[in-house]
């Protein structure tokens, strides 16, 4: 299929960086996540892929040809809209057809390139009805079939299952993501939902204030977040982040007297990146605390909540900090009491509050 | 307090639970809406219906007091309407009614109250000056109008606001203000009395109502339509005419109706630049009291053949109409 490569390619609106110069490697069959909060600049750089957003900077490659300047329709790109843009005044079997009467494909290849994508998808039963007279999902899924009859080089798809219901949202994001293995087709998602940027993205390009906080695959993104944005953005409920100050492989919280011995691995990596100041940030995530009748860090009940599989226990740690415990089911808490827990060591890390980078860990031998 | 388990339902509930039957109060008050719709409706289109019984009424049942209802219909207005007669005098009248045999109906009509057709009336010609004037100006109004206001609903123009205000601020001061000096203006181009004249006029006149109306329809329209188009491999104007004309129907329809009445009803700017050669059917209803006394019957069929072919245009398009004028207020 194709890559995307951009370089350097910015958006500005007047003064306004809507986009800051950025660079993306999209490998040939990927699929990216752009991955942000509103106005961040997500949509406007997938609108630059797309050719429907002329670029303030930077050029944009797709397969080595430069595309920068060329028309959406000599891109050989497929769009697929949030609020699905199928035409109400065709059928849904017109809408499919569409692309392929642009290149003037006889009337053979159109029905045949149709009914394959039709059953690809498993709309048959849809064909005959306008937009209007469809369901969400099942829009999205034709949006989807209009997109694909005419195997582009490339995907774009600017938030497709935001305007549907949540379940269903769950069997589209199935749907999409077998597409893809299916077709093989380099894919640029963009969302603001980082559940579904976990489970279809190969990558995650998390995005905010106009550039790119962290690039990463699902894991790296959750487990090793390079700043504190993307340590409270992904996750649900996001990373805890406790502030403190170090000394001699200790960290001393405000509040309630905790004290938390670094792990050794961690001491030498931590003078390096504070560079002699003594402000940091703990973080971990919620599964990544132990609760423990002997643990070295403690905790007030501030609330519980049950969430089926497990509970989500929330703790006042320092006097306004509240941090949230992944906790057995089984147990209930009172509010108020006294809960002692211990942090996973192979799962802690930490962030300078000045620049709030994340401390990047010594090399081990 | 009894629980949900003593009153709830006790199996599935798969019939529809929906009532149909309506309280007797809501449904007389949908008679009484229905009625009073009807009367009004009645109320409204009684000008109308003596207009157009006045035009099948003869000289002498025009003028009976009290009104007639019941009469028996002629073709006597329309023949004064449509044709230039003279008077017999009772010797030709007799020598013409003796040998009846070759004449055409309306030449017997003619003959029936002691005249003899010569030829068509100037009517004839005017009310075809009213349908090539008010058609092609209407076109011409509406497809620009449609081609300017696509680029201003869409496209980056500098002093947008401005031209769009300007637009309108041409239709703050009434037509009739500037009826001399566009007189003079015509006379100098010379365009008095010409149907290209009539049509620029009235398309000018229109264009500002068709931008702002037409700029309103496309708005509705999201912009993610074309750009899925221009996706798609459409070029934009390829995608104007495939993705937002199709979708812009209604307002295009109800803009047409509109742009139709105004060109078709205009009356002074008429009288004032037109005398002769493009002088339209208004204008030329009102100077029939002038000749051979008050040809009522005429009047009324002059003004009934002038109302046949809007009404039939904005029948045509009523189900876009419907939707049109309510300016998009309600979405799908």
């Amino acid at each position: 299929m194709a890559t995307i490569e951009l370089r350097q390619v910015e958006k500005k609106f007047g003064d306004l960086h809507a986009v800051k110069p950025l660079d993306l490697t999209i490998q040939d069959g990927e699929f990216i996540v752009l991955l942000g909060p509103s106005g961040c600049g997500k949509t406007t750089t997938l609108r630059m892929i797309s050719g429907l957003e002329t670029v303030s900077g930077g050029t944009i490659w797709l397969n080595e040809r430069n595309v920068t300047w060329l028309h959406p329709s000599e891109r050989d790109i497929a769009f697929v809209f949030q609020f699905y843009a199928l035409y109400p005044h065709l059928s849904a079997w017109k809408n499919i057809a569409f692309p392929l009467q642009a290149q003037g494909e006889s009337r053979e290849t159109v029905e045949k390139r149709v009914n394959e994508v039709v059953k690809l998808l498993r709309i048959e039963h849809l064909l005959k009805a306008r937009p209007g007279q469809l369901s969400g999902g099942d829009q999205q899924r034709v949006a989807l079939a209009r997109a694909l009859v005419r195997h582009p080089a490339a995907f774009l798809m600017d938030e497709p299952l935001g305007a549907l219901d949540a379940d269903f949202r769950e069997t589209m994001r199935s749907e999409i993501k077998r597409l893809h293995v299916l077709q093989h087709a380099t894919t640029v998602y963009v969302t603001h939902d980082q559940i579904e940027a976990m489970a279809m993205g190969d990558r995650i390009v998390v995005m905010s204030e106009a550039q790119i906080q962290q690039i990463g695959t699902p894991a790296e993104v959750y487990n090793d977040p390079s700043n504190l944005f993307v340590a409270r953005f992904i996750g649900s409920p996001g990373m805890n982040l406790v502030n403190g100050k170090y000394a001699d492989g200790v960290v001393q919280m405000a509040g309630l007297d905790n004290r938390y011995a670094v792990p050794q691995g961690w001491q030498g990596a931590i003078k390096k990146g504070l560079d002699g100041g003594s402000d940091l940030v703990i973080g971990f995530r919620p599964e990544a605390a132990q609760i423990d009748d002997l643990g070295k860090l403690v905790g007030k009940v501030y609330a519980s909540e049950m969430q089926g599989s497990s509970a989500v226990l929330h703790l006042t740690i320092n006097e306004d900090e509240i941090i949230h415990i992944r906790t057995d089911r089984l147990i209930p808490y009172p509010i108020d009491s006294l809960v002692h827990f211990d942090i996973n060591p192979q799962m802690v890390r930490f962030f300078s509050l000045n620049t709030e980078a994340a401390i990047q860990p010594e090399v081990t031998q | 307090m009894a629980s949900f388990e003593e009153t709830g339902p006790r199996t599935p509930v798969v019939e529809p639970t929906r009532v149909d039957r309506v309280h007797p109060r809501a449904k007389w008050g949908k008679t009484i809406r229905v009625i009073l719709t009807v009367i009004v409706t009645f109320i409204m289109i009684i000008p109308v219906l003596v207009m157009i019984m006045t035009a099948f009424k003869s000289r002498a049942d025009i003028v009976t007091p009290p009104p007639k209802v019941f009469f028996s219909p002629t073709l006597e207005g329309f023949l004064y309407l449509f044709t230039d007669r003279s008077i017999l005098n009772t010797s030709n009248l007799a020598a013409e009614r003796a040998n009846p045999g070759d004449l055409n109906y309306w030449q017997k009509l003619a003959l029936s109250v002691g005249q003899k057709i010569n030829g068509p009336s100037d009517y004839v010609g005017r009310l075809k000056n009213s349908m090539i004037i008010a058609g092609t100006s209407t076109i011409l109004s509406v497809i620009l109008g449609l081609f300017a206001a696509y680029a201003f609903s869409r496209f980056k123009i500098a002093g947008k606001d401005d031209l769009l205000f300007f637009i309108l601020s041409t239709r703050m001061l009434p037509g009739v203000v500037v009826t001399i000096p566009l007189f003079l203006l015509y006379k100098l181009l010379g365009w008095n009395d010409t149907h290209i004249g009539m049509i620029i006029l009235y398309t000018v006149f229109n264009l500002s109502f068709s931008v702002w109306l037409l700029k309103g329809f496309i708005d509705e329209i999201p912009i993610e339509y074309e750009e899925a188009a221009l996706v798609d491999g459409y070029t934009r104007l390829q995608a104007f005419f495939r993705v937002v004309l199709p979708q812009a129907v209604n307002g295009i329809a109800a803009t047409t109706v509109f742009c139709l009445i105004f060109a078709w009803n205009e009356y002074a700017f008429a009288l004032m630049l037109t005398s002769e050669k493009a002088r339209t059917a208004p204008p030329s209803i009102a100077t029939m009291l002038g000749s051979g006394g008050l040809e009522w019957s005429a009047i009324a069929a002059g003004s009934l053949g002038f109302l046949i072919p809007v009404a039939i245009v904005t029948f045509a398009l009523r189900d876009y109409l419907l939707r049109g004028v309510t300016f998009g207020a309600v979405r799908k």
